[in-house]
Order: structure tokens, then C-alpha cells, then sequence
């Protein structure tokens, strides 16, 4: 592609809009940035040549163009941010309240919210965020972020570094702070030098022309920040590979010891006690609101040991070694080997066993024939008891309750709630009798029974919610976001000031430009002129006119 | 409790020196007409606001040391926050700007946010597990300093509206700004109706079913909207005229329902009256006032505050919030509806920032947008907390 030849002599890469050395308007390129119809030039990149809007004849040229499009990037946000809109509208199905009458997402949706609820499961939006279409948007902004950054850094670098302090008269007049002022004397010019300087300017000078700019490094601050987003959108790839992110929760009685799941085996956990702690109710702070909203808990407590397995021989039962005994507690979770475990959920109060007595109907005394014991996590089938006789667990309801039906059921797997159906067999060989038992239940199917059961004792444990988890990703989510905070403030609290002042036989023309903040060079150049001969610049640039 | 009155009392005192402070920023109105220098009127505004925002740092350093931490921890002590965080970002962008007319829009909407968060309950209360952490502290305090100086941009977005929306006829235009500063009624009226009845101690209780339990739930509003098949238990108080619809889901959905009928009719008959005795569109009325502000400077300023909240948002909004989630829950993030939202408005001042690149993107329609992003953030901090609570339930 041909190159364009300035009148000041220097060569511009083809489709630059502004003289990258004088800034005189290229002519037949104004279009390119709208400047064709407005009194003041877009100097937004300087007018640089970018890719974009040069080439424009391949597919490439043409994806290439699309997404270097700011209103393109402003769309895929405005989707985006529409898309996590309705993500809101219902609960996602992972939040789907756990008292919720039925909580599968196929019935909980029309159930809760009707029809409504129903398009919104059909559509998927009850796990949108995870959904193909939300992450090629969000993946689309990540393109669209690479290009549109390329696409602009190389040509403003390099615009940047060529620009000379003599401009053409149409690139000065055309800036939104201008003056034309009568010659000055060389006092005035270096009194205003000075003043710049002062102000930490740096000065560039050709010829008697000037150049005043400051802090261009706030130029870099989006190219910056936009590298910031992206190692975040790529962490956010690694994340889902199983080498960089792992996580499994994990139910842990008190007592129990069981293999830590993801683990491959090579760890145990065991839950020593679980300890739930509530705020002093006598506290007098927080008495009265306690009294209005009940106990508050203060902690929720693991007392854990993890176990190292050493596997002598493959196949053979594995030595457990404890590596570390702490406590794991809401917001301080415990690291192992580049693991970690918080604390998340609780179950208070299982059964553990329960103990029962065997004696006679009509004994008012209710002496016991026999006793057992059963073990909550794994009944037996069938239980010998002391002088002959035999009892049956038929059937078993670790969490009881009746179904819509009037059937006893289980509600959950747990032992919550137990019952049971024993078949009693006495040792005479006598006719076996059935009988059904629960919490504050005890009832005899046929009304005749001999032998009646009784609940004699039990114990009980707490269950521990534990999430085991690595997440080897988040360094690169911490320099991503610390590289956008950089990004960010440098290209927000900074901003990238210019003055310039060109001196001909006629007289002095000085116009500035900065990319924010036009009442902090205003102020700038009213003190670098005072006591000077030149004119105050004018903002040519009023909103109150347009309204 | 000497140090918790102590505290109420410094946030009252804060309150009263706003309220003073407007008034004198609303005397700098006449200072500006007759000459360009401060007068006396703008010095004393200055001055009154900066004392009083010190007694709010009164009220929020002896609230922390009664309760043990920050107090940032509920609706009440939240809000009450945003609104120093208000008038933390209009001291700062006084300090450049010096323009009086800011605080003569920024205090009041400041003493708005306070008094509604009044109405919360304000007992001190513990902290549950998941909220003893230092980052409490540290993520909502930045989170809330970032909101207060974006808060700046839509005060300062308001006023260019006020300003330059064309005002001799009725228009789309005219009625949207009418739309926004009838909804600042709302939360007037949501405040006077909730401290009158409050004044008056009125209660009534109810009994209502909620998923397989029956539930209770006290109003301290005469029922209009009673809870879904509630049933009132407190004798001679009033009996409701209609029950809350099914499909309010929730915890006293019935109260916040009929909580927002009130705030609807009180602040439509505050609305209506101011409207009898000006007899004119409260953006007419409003309008002369801002005659010698510069629309670009407005602008400016809005812009402004979006450049240095934004980045601040991000850090306790975002970066902040993943931290303290990844250390309590084990995940930075999560989808609950308050990161989500959270999500929302950095996306949307993120469009905001590069819409300001394009042409014909600055003044008016840039002001509409500062509107919309508060009106955002403060959807956050009610809706998302009153109706679709999730993880941040408690605040």
C-alpha cells in the first residue's frame, strides 16, 4: 500500500488521518474519523492509521474491523450485562432454597412461579451462567478486547514517539483549546517554559515552536488494564481443567474417618468433633437483638485430623499417618499439601446407635428379656438376643415420615429420624410377632402381641460439611486483576496533557489537548500564562450552545 | 450503653449540619450572580459539611468500638455508610471543582440515603460466623466509598438534566427527569410515613403459611396489603383490605409489599402537594436555579467521579468480594444475585467509560447514563436485598 507524503515532508503510514509529524488533516482520509463534518478534529488516537479502517477487502480485514469496533465492544457489554440481568430473575438452580417442597428444577420453576417459571427452566436460564451461549458472549468480549487493543496501541505508539512540536495551523485551530495571540516577547516565551516546567511538563522545542506534555503514560492505562481482563478470561479457561481446579464436598460424622474424595486415595480425613458456638445472650450489646431475631451463632467449628496414606505394597491396606490436626472454621480454612478445606455446611443431631429392651406386654414393671443394640450407619439384618430369641429388622426408615400416600418413607438418608419394623421371634418357636418402632411411636400391627420393644438408650453425633478443594489458577487470576487495577487507575487518575505554542512572523497560536479531565488544563495553561502576553485559549467546545 | 449514645447522637448531629450546610450552599446562589469570587456562604457550607461529616466518622468509629467491628454489617449500618461515602466523594470533588451548587444536590440526596437507612432497625447486632473477617471491613467499606463517589456522578448527571432539559412544554424528555425526581419522593415519603407510625409505636402481627411452617411477621405499617392467607393476631389493629399476591415470594413479603404501598402513596400525595404550590413541573421549578452552572463543567464533573469511582468500585466490588469469598466459601465466585449485580454495574460503567470515547455520547445522554448506573447500584442495595436475597441476606 502506497504511503502519503505530508507538506511537511514526513511519510505517513497509508489511511493516517492526522500528519503523524505536523497533524495537518490527511486529505480524502477524514471520513475515517468523522472529522469531515465537525469544526474540531476526533484525536481520540491521535488520528494514527489503524488497521480497522484501512483494510477493509478480506474476511479477515473484515472480522478484523468488526470487533476493533468500540459500538461493538459496547454491544457485547450491554448484552452481557442484559444476559446476567434475567440470570437474576429466578434463582439459579444452584440456589434453589433447600426448603423448597420440591427442589428438582424440572418441577420447583412452574411450581414456584408458574408459567413464567416454566419458560424460564425451558430456555435454560436456571443455569445460565454456565450456559454455551453466555460464555461465547463473554468469550467474544475477549476478542474483542485483543483487537481493538492491537489495533490501536502499535499506530498511537508510534504517533506518539514521531510528534513533532511545529503543527500545521489546521491541526491547531481545530483543537478544542485555542488562542492566536500577537507576537510575544522571548521573555514571555521562556517565562511560560518555565511555568511548564514547573508544572512538570516536559518540553520539546524545534525551531522556536513548543511542545509542553505530561503524563502520557495514562495513554498505556487501557492497553493495560484490557491485558489485565484478558489473563483473567484465560485463568478462567485453566480453571476448568481438573490439573487446576478441583473441588468435592464431603459429609464427615464425628468419629468418622473416610478417604478425602478427589484425593485419589492418598487422603484421609477424620472429623473428631463438630462445635457450633452461639453469641452470649446475656451479652448487653447485643441483647436486644438477639431478643428480636433469636440466638445468633458465633462459630461453626471442625475439629479435623488428615491422614497421609503410605501404600507399602499395591493393594495392600494403607498405613495412615496424621499430617495435620487443626481446626477448620468458617473463614479459616485449612491448607494440607495444596489443599484446602473449609468448613460449609452442619448437620446437628444424627443417631449414631439405638438400644432396645425386650419385655413381656402385660409386664407393668417392664423387666427386660433381652437387649441389642442397633448401629445407625450399618443395621444388621437380623439381631440374637439373650435367652433364644431372635429379632428381624425388616424394614428400616432412617429419616420417617408418612408420604402423600400414608406410607412410611424415608425422607432422606440420614438418621434423623429412625424407625423401624422388627419381626420378634420368640424362642418357643411360637408364631413371630411384628412390631413398629419410632421416636414417640410404638405400635403393635395386630393389637395381640406377647413381647413388646422399648427404646432403652441412644446416641447421637453431629455430621460436618466439609469442601476439600485446590485451585491452582487463582495466582493467575491475582495477577490479572492486579494488572487491571493498574491499567485502570493509570488510565483514570492520570491524563495525558499537551500544550502546544507555535511561534511565525505573524504571531503565536497555542492549543491544547488532553484525553480527560479539560478543567485541570485550563488551569494548567492559566498559570503557565500569567503575566504573559498571550491570549487565555478558548474552549471551543460548549455544550450549553448545542442545548 | 454511654458510647452507643454517644453515637446515635454524632450521626443526628451529622444529619442536622447537612441540612444546615445545604442551606448555605443554597445561599452561594445569590453570591454567584453579583460576583465570580466565594462568598461567605459557600466557606461556612464548606466548613459545615466537613464538621459534619467528621461527627458521621464520630458515629461510625464509637459504633465500632461498642460492637467489636466495623459497623458496616446490616441494612442500617450499610447505608448509613453509603451516605457518608456520598459526602466523602462531593468533599473531594468540592475540593477541585469549588463549585457550591454541587452541595446544594449532593447533601440532600446524601441526607436521603441516611435517613432511609434509619428505618431499618438499628439495634447492634453480633456477626455471624461467615462474617467474622477482617475483609468485611475492608471490602464493603471500599465497596461503598466506590458507589459514593459514583453517587456523585448521578447527582452531578441530575443537575445537568435539571439544567439543560428543555422545560416551556411538556416532553419525553422533561417526564423521564419528572419520572426520577417523583422517585426521590418516594423514598421522602417511604421515610416520613415509617418514622410517623413508628413515632405512633404501632404494631400488628400476623399469621401467615410459609412453605410447609406457619410463620409470624410484625408490621409497623397499618396493613393495606396483609401477608398471603395471613391471618391478624393483634387485637384493634387495622385489618387489611386486600392480601399480598402468591407469587411475592419470601420471608414478610407481605410487610415489604405493603411497606411499598405506602411509600407509593405517601410520596405521591408529598409529590402532589408540592406540585399544587409550585404549580409546575418540579424540573421547571429547579431549573433557574442551576442558570450560572456551565453544562460543560457538569459534564466534566460527571465524568470525573465515573473515573475515579470506577476503579475504586472494582477493587471492593469485585476484587475485594472474590477474596473474602474464596477464603470463607472456597469460591471467589459464585452467581449469587448480589454478585451478579454486583457484575451489572461494573459492565455498565465499563459501557459507560467507552461510550465517553464516542462522539455525541457526552453531555445530555451521558447524564442520563450516570442516572441509570446509580438507579443500578441502588437496585442492588434494595431490591436485590429485599426480594431476591441470597448470600448477602443480611445486607
Amino acid at each position: 500500500m502506497k504511503e502519503v507524503k505530508c507538506d511537511c515532508g514526513h511519510i505517513n503510514p497509508h489511511g493516517t488521518v492526522l500528519c503523524e509529524s505536523c497533524g495537518k488533516p490527511i486529505e480524502g482520509n477524514q471520513h475515517i474519523d468523522g472529522n469531515d463534518n465537525h469544526k474540531l478534529l476526533n484525536m481520540r488516537y491521535d488520528g494514527t492509521a489503524r488497521r480497522s479502517q484501512t483494510y477493509n477487502k478480506s474476511i479477515i480485514d473484515k472480522i478484523w474491523s468488526f470487533f476493533s469496533s468500540v459500538k461493538v465492544g459496547v454491544w457485547l457489554i450491554i448484552l452481557a450485562l442484559i444476559a446476567s440481568i434475567i440470570g437474576t430473575i429466578f434463582p439459579q438452580e444452584m440456589y434453589i432454597p433447600a426448603e423448597a417442597p420440591n427442589r428438582d428444577p424440572a418441577v420447583f420453576y412452574e411450581d414456584q412461579y408458574g408459567i413464567l417459571g416454566l419458560i424460564y427452566y425451558q430456555l435454560g436460564f436456571h443455569n445460565l451462567y454456565s450456559s454455551l451461549w453466555y460464555m461465547i458472549l463473554i468469550a467474544l468480549i475477549g476478542v474483542s478486547l485483543v483487537i481493538c487493543s492491537l489495533d490501536r496501541f502499535v499506530p498511537l505508539y508510534k504517533a506518539l514517539r514521531n510528534q513533532k512540536p511545529r503543527k500545521h495551523k489546521s491541526f491547531l485551530s481545530r483543537q478544542r483549546l485555542y488562542s492566536e495571540s500577537d507576537a510575544i516577547s522571548e521573555e514571555d516565551y521562556q517565562l511560560i517554559k518555565k511555568n511548564l516546567k514547573k508544572n512538570r511538563y516536559k518540553i520539546v522545542e524545534e525551531n522556536g515552536h513548543l511542545l509542553a506534555e505530561k503524563g502520557r503514560f495514562s495513554r498505556w492505562g487501557p492497553y493495560v488494564n484490557h491485558i489485565g481482563l484478558i489473563i483473567i478470561l484465560l485463568a478462567a479457561i485453566l480453571r476448568s481443567i481438573p490439573l487446576f481446579y478441583m473441588d468435592e464436598y464431603v459429609w464427615v460424622r464425628e468419629g468418622q474417618q473416610i478417604v478425602i474424595p478427589g484425593t485419589e486415595g492418598q487422603y484421609y480425613i477424620e472429623n473428631k468433633d463438630f462445635i457450633l458456638e452461639t453469641h452470649d445472650e446475656n451479652d448487653e450489646r447485643f441483647r436486644e437483638a438477639i431478643m428480636q431475631e433469636g440466638s445468633v451463632p458465633s462459630n461453626f467449628q471442625t475439629d479435623v485430623v488428615v491422614y497421609k496414606a503410605e501404600k507399602s505394597i499395591p493393594g495392600a491396606k494403607p498405613e495412615l499417618n496424621a499430617i495435620l490436626d487443626d481446626s477448620i472454621q468458617m473463614n479459616a480454612p485449612v491448607k494440607f499439601d495444596g489443599y484446602s478445606i473449609y468448613q460449609q455446611g452442619y448437620q446437628l443431631n444424627e443417631f449414631t446407635n439405638m438400644t432396645f429392651k425386650l419385655h413381656k406386654t402385660e409386664d407393668a414393671e417392664e423387666e427386660a428379656l433381652a437387649t441389642f443394640t442397633v448401629d445407625l450407619t450399618e443395621p444388621e439384618s437380623q439381631y440374637e438376643l439373650d435367652n433364644g430369641y431372635r429379632v428381624i429388622l425388616d424394614q428400616y426408615y432412617p429419616d420417617y415420615y408418612l408420604d402423600d400416600n400414608g406410607e412410611p418413607a424415608s425422607e432422606t438418608n440420614f438418621p434423623r429420624n429412625p424407625a423401624f419394623v422388627f419381626i420378634v421371634y420368640p424362642p418357643d418357636n411360637t408364631e413371630p410377632e411384628v412390631s413398629f418402632l419410632g421416636i414417640g411411636r410404638n405400635i403393635d400391627a395386630t393389637g395381640a402381641n406377647e413381647y413388646k420393644l422399648g427404646i432403652l438408650d441412644f446416641e447421637m453425633h453431629d455430621v460436618s460439611g466439609l469442601i476439600v478443594k485446590y485451585d491452582r489458577s487463582l495466582p493467575f487470576f491475582g495477577i490479572g486483576a492486579a494488572i487491571f487495577m493498574i491499567g485502570v487507575i493509570q488510565g483514570m487518575y492520570w491524563q495525558h496533557r499537551r500544550v502546544w505554542l507555535n511561534r511565525n512572523e505573524n504571531g503565536v497560536l497555542m492549543a491544547a489537548h488532553t484525553n480527560k479531565n479539560w478543567y485541570g488544563i485550563k488551569k494548567d495553561i492559566e498559570k503557565a500564562i500569567q503575566n504573559t502576553d498571550i491570549k487565555m485559549v478558548e474552549d471551543q467546545q460548549e455544550l450549553d450552545e448545542k442545548g | 450503653m454511654e458510647l452507643l449514645n454517644i453515637s446515635s447522637t454524632a450521626l443526628f448531629i451529622a444529619f442536622l449540619l447537612y441540612l444546615i450546610a445545604t442551606l448555605f450552599f443554597g445561599a452561594t446562589i445569590r453570591d454567584k450572580r453579583t460576583d465570580n469570587k466565594k462568598g461567605i456562604a459557600g466557606k461556612v457550607a464548606i466548613t459545615l459539611t466537613i464538621i459534619g461529616f467528621i461527627s458521621q466518622l464520630v458515629y461510625f468509629i464509637t459504633r465500632w468500638m461498642v460492637t467489636g467491628h466495623a459497623p458496616v454489617s446490616n441494612l442500617f449500618e450499610f447505608t448509613t455508610f453509603l451516605g457518608m461515602a456520598l459526602v466523602l466523594g462531593f468533599i473531594i470533588l468540592y475540593a477541585y471543582y469549588r463549585l457550591s451548587f454541587l452541595g446544594l444536590f449532593a447533601l440532600p440526596i446524601a441526607m436521603i440515603i441516611i435517613a432511609y437507612a434509619s428505618m431499618f432497625p438499628t439495634e447492634v447486632a453480633p456477626l455471624v460466623p461467615s462474617l467474622q473477617s477482617n475483609w468485611l471491613t475492608i471490602h464493603v467499606t471500599t465497596v461503598a466509598i466506590g458507589q459514593g463517589i459514583l453517587g456523585i456522578s448521578f447527582v452531578v448527571g441530575l443537575m445537568y438534566l435539571i439544567k439543560q432539559v428543555d422545560q416551556t412544554t411538556r416532553n419525553k424528555k422533561n417526564t423521564w427527569l419528572e419520572i426520577v425526581l417523583y422517585i426521590l419522593f418516594l423514598f421522602i415519603g417511604f421515610i416520613v410515613i415509617t418514622s410517623s407510625f413508628n413515632f405512633a409505636n404501632y404494631r400488628a402481627e400476623f399469621e401467615y403459611p410459609l412453605g410447609n411452617q406457619i410463620a409470624t411477621t410484625e408490621y409497623h405499617l397499618p396493613a393495606i396489603a396483609g401477608p398471603n392467607e395471613g391471618v391478624l393476631l393483634t387485637d384493634g389493629a387495622f385489618s387489611p383490605l386486600f392480601e399480598t399476591p402468591a407469587w411475592f415470594q419470601g420471608e414478610d413479603a407481605g410487610s415489604k409489599f405493603n411497606t411499598l404501598i405506602w411509600s407509593i402513596l405517601a410520596g405521591t400525595v408529598l409529590y402532589g402537594i408540592v406540585r399544587l404550590i409550585i404549580r409546575k413541573r418540579i424540573g421547571a421549578a429547579l431549573q433557574p436555579l442551576l442558570r450560572n452552572v456551565k453544562a460543560d463543567l457538569l459534564d466534566e464533573i460527571e465524568y470525573r467521579s465515573v473515573a475515579i469511582g470506577f476503579p475504586v468500585f472494582t477493587l471492593g466490588g469485585l476484587i475485594f468480594a472474590s477474596i473474602w469469598a474464596e477464603i470463607a466459601w472456597g469460591r471467589f465466585w459464585g452467581w449469587d444475585p448480589k454478585e451478579v449485580w454486583a457484575l451489572i454495574t461494573w459492565f455498565f460503567y465499563a459501557a459507560y467509560l467507552h461510550l465517553r470515547l464516542s462522539r455525541g455520547w457526552h453531555g445530555e445522554k451521558s447524564a442520563w447514563l450516570a442516572v441509570i448506573g446509580f438507579g443500578i447500584i441502588m437496585f442492588n442495595l434494595i431490591v436485590v436485598n429485599l426480594v431476591l436475597a441470597g448470600l448477602h441476606s443480611y445486607a
